[in-house]
């Protein structure tokens, strides 16, 4: 912290003891109170914070979980049950968890939109938005290895498809996915790395990933709905955005109301609907995981369902699936790459033409009738022509959204925008 | 029992295909808050499916839930084992039930979350008799089970009475909704008496699949009722706080 | 907001600690399920259930040893030379009428238990928890020197206990043994755990 040396003494003798060896007040002036936010935030800005918390609610219940669970083929299904009924307050901290689950993919993905239609992904934002997809991948990983140990018909065959995709891979493949199991089918051994995966590698990175996501945003500060950069208009004599209002106690209590509403829909769940029938918590995932016996139906959990919708629409070519693994591998990674493929003159929906609008609910459109696709079998809408028709409907939404990133540098840049205001508006 | 023993020896490979997505399921009756239902049903389900599935997630003494003094328990329900703290566990060995079934009977404990109560209910009343199969029993959900009739004694026996225009009875295939079951033999129960019994019975296979189910809602009502008033005062605090910003 | 509006001071701090009340309540009403989880489940609660002690074939001056919720538990049948020696104990225990010790309120009395004959105590030393050996017969036999009364001894740290379950003068053991909740069902049959006045 590059604070002056005459730090102001604030009269409290703790709080002087320890900012003289720990920077403490200096880090919640930086981070909190004289952080200064865009005073238009809207809706979309609450899912950011609501992340964080949902982040902090699986650490927790996770913990107290990992105190009854058994990482164990032979157990593992039985000690799930036996927290849901045998542990004071079991079946609560079990249904926060998995809806908890859940609830992060709903977060994070309005949190993406928000950057999607806000474009916070661009200049100077860059690093933000690579943090935040290197979360979104980290968050997938620790929602498929920890889908596993509940150790149910559809966490063992979700987990044998999945790590089946690797055996796609040329050459080394077969011996990868063996590598990854542990053994040549999913096996305890599976189990039993997939669970020091959840609860320690992955949980740790994504607290660290989420501490550099923050610390570089707050280094080149928010954006807002209005996409303009409120660090241009500074009053001249306090150096402060004039857009500006400092984040606490501002935007800590609008953040609280956010977290109050948030909770009320998650309390709904838990408490009345935790299976969200069946999406949230499978029928089959009650069956314990037997290798020798396959569920007629299986599908992902629904937050991957977009990415095995396009896994499942591209045939296999030149006597090989890998086409399939890399779409769907592709599809999640082009995000990484959205800030170099928006050439669009202004950052937010607001002031963005026709083109670019157009695209972006084509890209929604698709991303959800993807999802929906994935959860169901491949012959649920019938057959055209012999083809069937999710599998048709699932290759079209695949070349749009596919679509919406490759063609993004000439749509924007061919897109009549309006002029951005110079400062935020209401 | 012995008659039901043979049936079981008798009984060889047959892994049981899954429901069959034609038959429309009949919706079970229970409800969950009413444990004189339910006490009804955790007797018949002691009876007449602890022999040979487990629940080994409930604990007898968990009855207690459903108005039953631990005493009423250790008298009336307490066959396998001789303490109340005890779960439901089963004496057959799994690998006993393998050999005499083709499938060792699954656990029962969740099963209401797996299978659902309207198709437990169906399932439990539309076995009939079918001399193609191993144990001379099969059903309409669940074709070709490999589990006999263990209820036939109070249902009686039916069989499957195809409409002339379908082709025979070959499998599975035959069983569309044209197809309708007879009551051949009656059984000790009447149907009406039979329906309900095992509506009772399919009501506690809920119960017990998620006993802490009545304590989930009036948890959750509480809390969001507490929520409500949270949100009042934040929101409140909100606006006032937000007065400062133009 | 065209106008200026004043600030209420009031108000605000009225809404703060009213917000800040609610929720804490609400964190200590969220922190009841976590920190009970911890506590022993329903499995655990099972296993520790009573046990039931047949004391049929126990002969005078012998000991039978139960397992209660994982600890032992000892069943002394004394003999009437042994509960006499008891008197003259008094003298060398640490705590004669067991005012500092835990045991029910039945069995705070000069013998420690309900019936004279039998000694019920969880065979746990009171020091660091290491499970004192038997030494029932009184004299050198024992390696306890000539004026051993007959009683237990911790091999640990050498606390010494007399046919009472009551802690010798002098050694690191604190209180007398602990005597568990327990109850005779018949004359031959005995529950440890339960005293019948609870479940």
């Amino acid at each position: 912290m590059s604070k002056s040396p005459a730090q102001p003494q604030s009269g409290n003798a703790i709080l002087d003891w320890i900012d003289a060896r720990f920077p403490l007040t200096a880090l919640w002036k930086q981070h909190i109170s004289e952080y200064y936010a865009p005073k238009n935030f809207n809706f979309w800005y609450y899912f950011g914070s609501l992340a964080m918390f949902v982040l902090v609610i699986q650490i927790v219940s996770g913990i107290f979980l990992t105190m009854n669970y058994k990482p164990d083929a032979q157990h593992a299904f039985q000690s799930v049950e036996y927290i849901m009924r045998d542990v004071y307050g079991g079946w609560l901290i079990r249904y926060i968890h998995s809806t908890g689950a859940s609830m992060f993919f709903v977060v994070i993905y309005l949190h993406m939109f928000r950057g999607l239609i806000y474009g916070s992904y661009r200049q100077p934002r860059e690093l933000i938005w690579l943090f935040g997809m290197i979360i979104y991948l980290a968050l997938m990983g620790e929602a498929f290895f920890g889908y596993l140990l509940p150790w149910g018909q559809m966490s063992y065959w979700g987990a044998q498809v999945i790590v089946n995709l690797f055996g796609a891979i040329p050459i080394v493949g077969e011996d990868l996915a063996v590598w990854i199991r542990g053994d040549y089918v999913v096996s305890d051994a599976t189990l039993n790395r997939f669970f020091a995966f959840h609860v320690i590698a992955i949980p740790l990175v994504l607290v660290m990933l989420v501490a550099a996501h923050i610390i570089a945003l707050h280094e080149v500060g928010s954006n807002n709905p209005d996409g303009v950069e409120i660090k241009k208009k500074k009053d001249p004599k306090t150096g402060i955005p004039l857009d500006g209002i400092p984040f606490h106690p501002y935007y800590t209590i609008k953040d609280l109301v956010g977290v109050v509403v948030f909770l009320a829909v998650f309390s709904f769940i838990i408490f009345f609907v935790p299976d969200m029938g069946g999406y949230f918590l499978e029928a089959n995932n009650f069956i314990p995981a037997d290798p020798m016996k396959t569920p007629p139906h299986i599908a992902p959990v629904w937050y991957f369902t977009p990415y095995y919708a396009m896994l499942r629409a591209v045939p296999a070519l030149l006597g090989t699936q890998v086409w399939g693994v890399l779409v769907m591998g592709g599809a999640v990674m082009i995000f990484f790459l959205l800030p170099w493929l928006d050439r669009g003159a202004v950052k937010s929906i607001r002031y963005r033409g026709t083109l670019y609008k157009g695209w972006l609910a084509a890209f929604v459109v698709s991303f959800l009738v993807l999802g929906v696709l994935g959860t169901q079998p491949t012959d649920f809408l019938g057959q055209v022509n012999k083809m069937d028709v999710a599998v048709i409907l699932a290759r079209v939404f695949t070349v749009v959204y596919f679509a919406f990133f490759v063609l993004m540098p000439w749509y924007t840049k061919a897109d009549r925008t309006l002029p951005e205001p110079d400062r935020v508006t209401g | 029992m012995k008659q039901i023993l043979l049936f079981l020896l008798a009984a060889t490979l047959c892994l049981g295909a899954n429901a069959s997505e034609t038959v429309k399921l009949d919706r079970a009756p229970g409800d969950v808050h009413d444990s004189a239902s339910l006490q009804r049903g955790a007797r018949a389900f002691v009876n007449y499916c602890l022999n040979c599935h487990g629940a080994q997630s409930m604990r007898f003494n968990r009855l207690q839930d459903l108005g039953l003094t631990e005493k009423q328990i250790r008298e009336n329900l307490l066959f396998t084992t001789d303490k109340v703290g005890d779960t439901m566990t089963v004496a057959m060995r799994k690998a006993d039930g393998r050999e005499w079934f083709g499938n060792a009977p699954p656990d029962l404990s969740v099963i209401a979350r797996s299978r659902g109560a309207d198709w437990l209910y169906t399932y439990l009343r539309t076995y009939y008799r079918d001399e193609k199969t191993l144990t001379g029993w099969n059903n309409l959900v669940f074709p070709m089970v490999a589990m006999p009739h263990v209820l036939y004694r109070l249902q009686g026996e039916q069989t499957l009475k195809t409409e002339a225009a379908a082709k025979g009875e070959e499998g599975g295939e035959a069983h569309h909704a044209e197809s309708h079951l007879v009551l051949n033999k009656p059984g000790t129960l009447s149907p009406v008496e039979y329906d309900a019994m095992v509506g009772d019975l399919v009501n506690y296979l809920v119960y017990m699949s998620e006993p802490f189910l009545t304590q989930r809602y009036q948890t959750g009502c509480l809390v969001l009722i507490f929520l409500g008033g949270l949100f009042v005062l934040v929101y409140s605090l909100k606006k006032e706080f937000w007065k400062d910003i133009h | 907001m065209g106008e200026e509006k004043k600030v209420d001071g009031g108000k605000r701090r009225l809404l703060l600690v009213a917000s800040g009340l609610a929720g804490g309540a609400a964190a200590a009403a969220v922190a009841v399920p976590f920190l009970g989880s911890m506590q022993p489940s329903a499995r655990a609660r099972a296993a520790g259930a009573p046990v039931e002690v047949n004391i049929s074939k126990l002969e005078p001056g012998m000991m039978v040893r139960a397992e209660w919720r994982s600890k032992p538990v000892w069943v002394v049948r004394r003999t009437p030379e042994m509960l006499t020696a008891l008197k003259a104990m008094d003298e060398r225990v640490a705590d004669p009428a067991s005012e500092q010790s835990v045991q029910p309120e039945y069995a705070k009395n000069e013998h420690r238990s309900t019936k004279p004959e039998f000694l019920v105590v969880v065979g746990i030393c009171t020091h660091l928890g290491c499970s004192p050996t038997d030494k029932l017969k009184p004299g050198g036999e024992s390696g306890l020197g000539e004026d051993w009364p007959g009683g237990f001894f911790c091999p640990c740290h050498g606390s010494k206990f007399d046919l009472a379950g009551r802690v010798f003068k002098g050694v690191p053991a604190p209180i007398n043994l602990v005597v568990p909740p327990y109850v005779f069902v018949s004359d031959t049959r005995l529950i440890v755990g339960s005293d019948g006045k609870g479940a």
